[in-house]
C-alpha cells in the first residue's frame, strides 16, 4: 500500500496535475478571500469556503479521473493485481494519495484565519472547523470520482462522468423541490425504487425464485402499508432523499456557527460505501 | 510446482479456456503454443491471479491463486503481453516501485535490481524517462520487472515480440540461464524460439490443449506422418509400376521435375522404415535412385495438424 501511495502521489506531481490542482483551490480561496473577507470585512473565512465550493465541482474530477481509467488503457493493472498486494490496500494507496493532494490547499487555508485575526476579530474555532468539513466533503467528493473512474477505461469519460454527478449533488436541493408530495405518487416511487433492487437481486443472481419473492413482497408491502396508513408517504422520497444533501453539513458552520455530527457521519459512511463499491466493481471485471 | 486443474473461462458466451488441466514442475522451462487468439494470454492471466476463471482451480507451490493470493502471487514473477510500464517514471524508479510492490526488503532491494538490470542489459538506461524508451528496450523493462526478486516461478507472455535478433539470443539465454534455478513459463506463437528454448511443450488450440509432450517426443510420436522422397530418371508409369509392388506404400505423390526426373512423395503404412526396400525394389530394376531421404514431420506440420482441426 505504501508503494502505491507514494507513486501515485509522485505522479500526480510528475504530470502536474497535482500543481494545478493545487493552484486552483488556492487561487480561487485568495480571489473569494480578497472580495468577502479583505474587501467587505466580513470576519469569517467559512463564507470564502461556501464560495467556492463549485471550484471543487470542476478541480475534484481532473484529480480522479486518471486514478483507475489510466491503470486500466495502459494495462497496468496488471502489474499492480498480480503483485502480492491485496486489492482493497491498491485502492486505499490511490484514495489516500488524492486526499494527500487535497489536505494540501486545505492547509494553506489555516493560514487565511490568522490573517483576519490580525487585522481584528476572528473566529479561529469556527472557520477551523468549517475547513476540516470542506476536507470532508472534497474527500467524499474523491471517492465518488475515483469510483467513476473504476467503471471506464476513458479518463475523459471519467471526468466528464464525476462532474455530471458531483453537479447534480450540488445542485440537489434544487433538484428534490421538483419531485411531487403526495402520498400516492410517492407510494408508487417507492415500490419503482424497491422494484429496481428486485432486479438487482435478479441481475446478480439469475434466480427467477428469489428475485420474483422479493418483488412480491415489495408490491404486497407497499399496498398494505398505503391502504393502513397512507400519511407514511407524504413527502417520504424527499426527506429521505433530502438526508443524502452534501453540501449542508458544510453551511450550517458558516450560517448558524454549529457542527452538524451527523453531517460528518454522513461524510465518513459516504467514503466508506464508495471505497467499497470500488474494490466490488474492480472485482467484478476481473470476473466477466 | 504449478497445478492447473479443469480450468474453464468463459467471456459471455465466448469460450477462450476449455477443460484446461496440466502440471508445471520445478526448474524445466515450459513452452505455451498455440495460434493467436487460442487461450493463452487469458490461461497466463488466470494462473497469476489477474482474472477470475469462471471454473476450476489454480494453485500455485500448493496455494490457490484465489483463497491465498498473497502467498501464491509471491512465488510469481509476471511479463504481461503489453509490460505494464508507467511511462512517466524512470527505469530506476519504476524497478524501485516494482521491488517494494513485492514486498522485497529495504536492504536487499539496491541489490536486487542491479542485479535484474545487469541481466536484461538496461544499466545504460536508468536515468531515462520509459516514455522515450524504445520498444525493444521496454520490453527489457518489463521483463527485468518480472525477474525482480528472483521469485520461484516466471512466467513470460510472448517475452521476445518486438526485439531485434541480437536481443532475443540474448533473452533466451537469459531464460535458459533462469531456468537452472527458476521455473521459467512462455508463450509463442513462433515456432523456433519455443523448440529452441523449451524443454515442455503445451500446445493449445481453441481453448484446449491438444499436446503436451517434450519437443523430441512430439516429433518423434508424430513421426508416422512423415514420408520419403524419391527421385528417378524414368516415366512416371515405371515408377509407378515398382511402387505398386511395395506393400508399405500407403500413398504416393508425383512431380514432374523440369530436368525430366520423377520425384515421388511416399507416405508409408505403420512406422516402420521401409527405405532399403524401396532401394531394392528400384535396384532389381536397375532403375538407379538420384534421391532417397525420409523427411520427418517437423514440429511446424505438427502444429499445424493439430491447430487446424
Amino acid at each position: 500500500m505504501k508503494a502505491i501511495y507514494k507513486r501515485e502521489l509522485n505522479s500526480y506531481f510528475h504530470t502536474m496535475i497535482g500543481y494545478v490542482f493545487i493552484a486552483f483551490l488556492v487561487a480561487y480561496a485568495g480571489v473569494y478571500f480578497m472580495a468577502y473577507n479583505l474587501n467587505y470585512g466580513y470576519p469569517y473565512f467559512s463564507y470564502v469556503l461556501t464560495g467556492i465550493l463549485f471550484v471543487l465541482l470542476i478541480a475534484v474530477p481532473v484529480l480522479t479521473m486518471r486514478s483507475f481509467a489510466e491503470d486500466r488503457k495502459n494495462k497496468t493493472d496488471q502489474l499492480l493485481l498480480t503483485s502480492p498486494v491485496s486489492l482493497p490496500k491498491v485502492v486505499l494507496g490511490k484514495y489516500l494519495a488524492m486526499v494527500t493532494i487535497l489536505l494540501v490547499p486545505c492547509v494553506i487555508y489555516l493560514i487565511f484565519p490568522l490573517i483576519i485575526k490580525s487585522q481584528g476579530t476572528a473566529y479561529i474555532l469556527t472557520d477551523y472547523l468549517s475547513i476540516l468539513m470542506f476536507f470532508l466533503m472534497g474527500c467524499v467528493y474523491i471517492s465518488i470520482g475515483m469510483f467513476i473512474s473504476s467503471l471506464t477505461e476513458s479518463t475523459i469519460i471519467a471526468a466528464i462522468g464525476t462532474m455530471g454527478v458531483l453537479m447534480a449533488l450540488y445542485l440537489w436541493n434544487g433538484i428534490l423541490d421538483f419531485i411531487p408530495s403526495g402520498a400516492g405518487t410517492n407510494a408508487i416511487g417507492v415500490a419503482v425504487i424497491l422494484s429496481l433492487l428486485a432486479f438487482l437481486v435478479w441481475q446478480m443472481t439469475k434466480n427467477w425464485i428469489i428475485s420474483g419473492a422479493v418483488e412480491l413482497v415489495v408490491i404486497a408491502g407497499t399496498v398494505i402499508a398505503y391502504v393502513a396508513k397512507s400519511e407514511l408517504f407524504e413527502n417520504l422520497l424527499p426527506n429521505i432523499l433530502a438526508k443524502l444533501e452534501l453540501t449542508d453539513p458544510m453551511t450550517v458552520i458558516t450560517d448558524s456557527s454549529y457542527l452538524d455530527i451527523s453531517g460528518i457521519i454522513l461524510y465518513l459512511s459516504m467514503i466508506a460505501v464508495f471505497l467499497f463499491l470500488t474494490i466490488q466493481m474492480i472485482q467484478k471485471r476481473r470476473w466477466s | 510446482m504449478i497445478e492447473v486443474k479443469n480450468l474453464t473461462k468463459c467471456y459471455g458466451k465466448h469460450l477462450a479456456v476449455d477443460n484446461l488441466s496440466f502440471t508445471v514442475e520445478k526448474g524445466q522451462i515450459y513452452g505455451f503454443l498455440g495460434p493467436n487468439g487460442a487461450g493463452k494470454s487469458t490461461t497466463m492471466n488466470i494462473m497469476t491471479g489477474y482474472l477470475g476463471a469462471t471454473k476450476g482451480e489454480v494453485l500455485i507451490d500448493g496455494h490457490d491463486i484465489l483463497k491465498e493470493p498473497e502467498e501464491a502471487k509471491r512465488c510469481i514473477g509476471y511479463l504481461p503481453e503489453q509490460p505494464p510500464l508507467y511511462l512517466e517514471m524512470t527505469v530506476m524508479e519504476y524497478l524501485r516501485f516494482a521491488a517494494e510492490l513485492k514486498k522485497i526488503p529495504k536492504e536487499d532491494m539496491e541489490i536486487q535490481i542491479e542485479k535484474a538490470m545487469r541481466l536484461t542489459r538496461l544499466s545504460d538506461v536508468r536515468g531515462r524517462l520509459i516514455s522515450n524508451l524504445s520498444k525493444g528496450y521496454k520490453q527489457r523493462v518489463g521483463l527485468a520487472q518480472a525477474i525482480l526478486g528472483f521469485p520461484e516461478i516466471i512466467i513470460l507472455d510472448e517475452p521476445t515480440v518486438g526485439l531485434d535478433p541480437k536481443q532475443i539470443i540474448e533473452i533466451r539465454e537469459l531464460i535458459r540461464k533462469l531456468a537452472k534455478e527458476h521455473t521459467v513459463i512462455l508463450s509463442s506463437h513462433i515456432l523456433a524460439e519455443i523448440r529452441e528454448v523449451c524443454d515442455y511443450i503445451l500446445i493449445i488450440a481453441r481453448g484446449k490443449l491438444v499436446a503436451s509432450d517434450t519437443p523430441e517426443n512430439l516429433e518423434n510420436s508424430m513421426s508416422g506422418t512423415g514420408h520419403i522422397e524419391i527421385e528417378v530418371r524414368r516415366e512416371q508409369k515405371e515408377v509407378e509400376r515398382v511402387l505398386d509392388r511395395i506393400d508399405q506404400v500407403k500413398r504416393v505423390e508425383y512431380t514432374l521435375l523440369e530436368d525430366g526426373t520423377v520425384r515421388a512423395q511416399i507416405e508409408a503404412k505403420g512406422s516402420g522404415d521401409i527405405r532399403e526396400r524401396i532401394f531394392h525394389a528400384f535396384a532389381d530394376q536397375k532403375m538407379p535412385l538420384l534421391t532417397l531421404k525420409l523427411n520427418k514431420s517437423t514440429l511446424e506440420e505438427i502444429f499445424l495438424e493439430l491447430t487446424q482441426k
